[in-house]
């Protein structure tokens, strides 16, 4: 029977991994991401975890040992946050190409410079690109739970690309939440070991990595392209599998109270949570405003946002992360571009808030969604919300 | 807590391969694209046909990786896995830990038990890029034989200088100018640093003493712990020498004292081969036009470095008293 304690999200991700059974966590300490790495340290010392824990010189030789170990056939984990992601940010894009099962837990932090240890979307961001299914999580809960389904998700050999579980730094990896913990038992039932399809097996040579020359380049990309795509109904299924399972549902793309609603507040991550809170407010005062909330960011479920897109008028689009010189935050860009040409798209407010580590309250996310008809009558693109001025 | 094997006891009863039992195992097997006369390739496949099988291979970026791998063709005949440029050793430490603590919790069939991991890289992959891989997968001990194939420049991308370069010599990143000689600076010392490391069995070889290099391999593979050895690789095409020079020059390096033989068993050092009547220097670097353009002032310093080295050499293996 699955119990509820109260445990540090942090603490929660790493008794996930114990709890899939990993056989090699390769990882490399950086604030925020350190209690995860501490805390399996302490597990695999106690004989709670019978893994290997390689206490790697870098992340970049973190992510290069742990596509080592998947191409042994290992289950893998590592974990990271901010300039460590970006250090990684070379080999990251080989797993994927070479479609290596993994699972990676990122505490996300800013990017220097400043050097800032504080929360925002700016690390993962930088990797959008690198072909990693790369999900949200917007409490304890899910930590724990969409970490143990990324294990699920990354071994389908139907998938075979490694996932991304991200967690906002500090204001989620450190909060202490009643947290429900499934037994090893239901986890084992629900995630039975990996049977990779390809590994480096000594009686069964295979080449891993070869040169893709032009002749092949192209469609081996495709490859991948197709295969991230494809793996959404496959992301679905076993997180309809974990619902049935432990009983707590999650879906790629999360509404509330968007019957009625004009306005829809767009949120990843664990803003979420305060976003609502305001949301709920704002209702109860009779306003008409619902949330729409992106916890697979990739491959992003396009059909499920257009679908819950095309309930509102107006949404107003909240980015922890900046494209420099570009058009503002990278997720009202891509929205943006998912809307256009569609019949009835709602208009889209942008904003970016909350870099580095700056608190955005209730107060802030319901003077965004009021602010928001103004920016868009101004013609502006987005707005720096709550930027000191000069 | 269990004590390790150091090396000289894991070589207690090792039995040398001699000229008549060569074995006739083949990691690297036909179709590869190298160039005609490489030095390299020859070394690489002297050295895992010593490793022997089961065996797994992770190459780093470089010309052993890119002629052996134009997807769909392949000239490998064990498992081999190509990551990156600078993380070789990082990918067998993944590797080797992942196999490990499947064996130990029977998810691997215990037949498997016994795999060796090796990793290859060049010069460039090992002394300059992926020294920071390489130092941590040693430090932390991993079960695994690392192989620089030292070319003694970044050959694969055209030529240039790397580290491991040695004096002098002609790259296209150091060339001789009005106002240049060359390389500038020393060649960095490895199989030091990997002495400096700890590491239980770290040796020099050259394929010209292919038996010598061989015997090295297999020991490196039976030590328990991480294992380094620094192959010394004649690439023609870099180095500008003629296309069938590269087993004459693997001879002459050794008999000029330029690339010395020797071994470091537990801190231990060894000298595999004495150079008692050492050729000049100068016979060594006339047979390869990177050094053409040097004069007998540069030619007489290189001279006098391959000399301190090996006293010092001599030193540290206890052949001589004093430095």
């Amino acid at each position: 029977m699955a119990q509820r304690v109260g445990l540090e999200s942090s603490l929660a991700c790493s008794e996930a991994v114990r709890l899939a059974d990993a056989d090699v966590i390769a990882a490399y300490p950086i604030t925020p991401q350190t209690h995860i790495v501490e805390h399996l340290s302490e597990l695999v010392a106690d004989g709670h975890l019978d893994a290997e824990f390689v206490p790697v010189e870098s992340e970049h030789s973190a992510m290069s040992a742990c596509i080592g170990s998947a191409a042994a056939g290992a289950r893998t984990f590592t974990a990271t946050s901010s300039q460590g992601l970006a250090l990684m940010s070379e080999v990251l894009y080989i797993a994927s190409g070479m479609r290596m099962p993994m699972v990676m837990a990122v505490a996300n932090r800013a990017l220097s410079a400043p050097i800032s240890i504080w929360n925002d979307h700016s690390d993962v961001m930088s990797v959008r690109d690198c072909g990693w299914i790369q999900l949200f999580c917007e409490n304890g809960q899910e930590v724990m739970d969409l970490t143990i389904a990324a294990f699920k998700i990354t071994e389908d050999p139907r998938v075979m690309l490694p996932v991304m579980v991200n967690m906002d730094g500090f204001t989620l990896t450190h909060v202490i939440e009643p947290i429900f913990i499934p037994t090893p038992e239901e986890v084992k039932a629900y995630l039975p070991p990996f049977k990779p399809r390809f590994r480096l097996d000594p009686f069964k040579p295979m080449t891993f990595g070869a040169v893709g020359v032009p002749e092949v380049y192209t469609e081996h990309r495709l490859q991948l392209q197709d295969a991230i795509l494809a793996s959404q109904p496959v992301i679905e299924e076993h997180l309809a599998g974990f619902a049935k399972a432990f009983g707590r549902t999650y879906q790629p793309i999360e509404t509330h109270g968007l019957d009625g609603a004009e306005t829809a507040i767009v949120t990843m991550g664990s803003i979420g949570e305060t976003a609502l809170t305001a949301v709920e407010e704002m209702q109860a005062a009779g306003e008409k405003v619902g949330q729409i909330r992106i916890r697979l960011w990739r491959p992003f479920p396009f059909d499920r946002f257009l679908e819950a897109a095309s309930k509102v008028k107006t949404l107003v689009i909240i980015d922890r992360a900046l494209s420099f010189g570009g058009a503002g935050g990278p997720v009202a860009t891509e929205l943006r571009a998912i809307l256009t040409n569609k019949p009835g798209a709602p208009k889209t407010a942008s904003f970016i808030a909350g870099l580095g580590g700056r608190d955005v309250t209730r107060e802030d996310f319901k003077e965004m969604i009021r602010s928001a008809p103004e920016q868009l009558a101004s013609g502006r693109s987005f707005d720096f919300y709550g930027a000191m001025e000069g | 807590m269990a004590t390790k094997q150091s090396a000289a006891e894991a070589l207690q009863d090792f039995e040398k391969i001699s000229p008549k039992s060569l074995p006739a195992f083949e990691a690297l097997v036909h179709g590869h694209r190298a160039c005609q006369g490489c030095g390299e390739v020859l070394a690489m496949r002297q050295a895992l046909k010593a490793i022997g099988e089961p065996l797994i291979v992770a190459s780093a970026t470089g010309c052993m990786e890119i002629i052996t791998s134009p997807y769909p063709h392949t000239a490998w005949a064990v498992p081999w896995i190509h990551v990156a440029f600078e993380n070789a050793a990082a990918v067998a430490s993944g590797i080797e830990a992942g196999r490990k603590a499947m064996l130990r919790k029977g998810k691997l069939d215990q037949k498997e038990a016994g795999t060796k991991v090796v990793a290859i890289a060049g010069d460039g992959g090992t002394a300059d890029i992926g020294i920071q891989a390489l130092s941590g997968a040693m430090e932390r001990g991993h079960n695994m034989v690392y192989i620089c194939l030292d070319n003694e420049a970044y050959m694969n991308t055209g030529i240039q200088r790397s580290s491991s370069t040695p004096f002098g010599a002609n790259t296209t990143t150091s060339p001789p100018g009005e106002v240049s000689f060359g390389q500038s600076t020393e060649k960095k010392d490895m199989a030091a640093i990997m002495a400096a490391h700890g590491v239980p069995y770290v040796a020099t070889a050259s394929p010209f003493y292919y038996v010598d290099l061989m015997n090295k391999a297999r020991k490196a593979s039976l030590v328990p712990g991480p294992a380094y050895l620094h192959i010394y690789s004649p690439c023609p095409t870099g180095w500008r020498s003629a296309p069938d020079s590269a087993v004459s020059l693997s001879k002459l390096a050794v008999e000029t004292k330029v690339f010395p033989l020797y071994e470091v068993i537990d801190g231990q050092y060894f000298i595999s081969r004495k150079v008692k009547k050492p050729k000049p220097v100068e016979e060594y670097l006339k047979l390869q036009r990177r050094f053409s353009h040097l004069n007998p002032a540069q030619i007489a310093h290189i001279q006098a470095e391959v000399d301190r080295k090996y006293e010092r050499l001599l030193y540290l293996a206890g052949e001589v008293p004093e430095e």
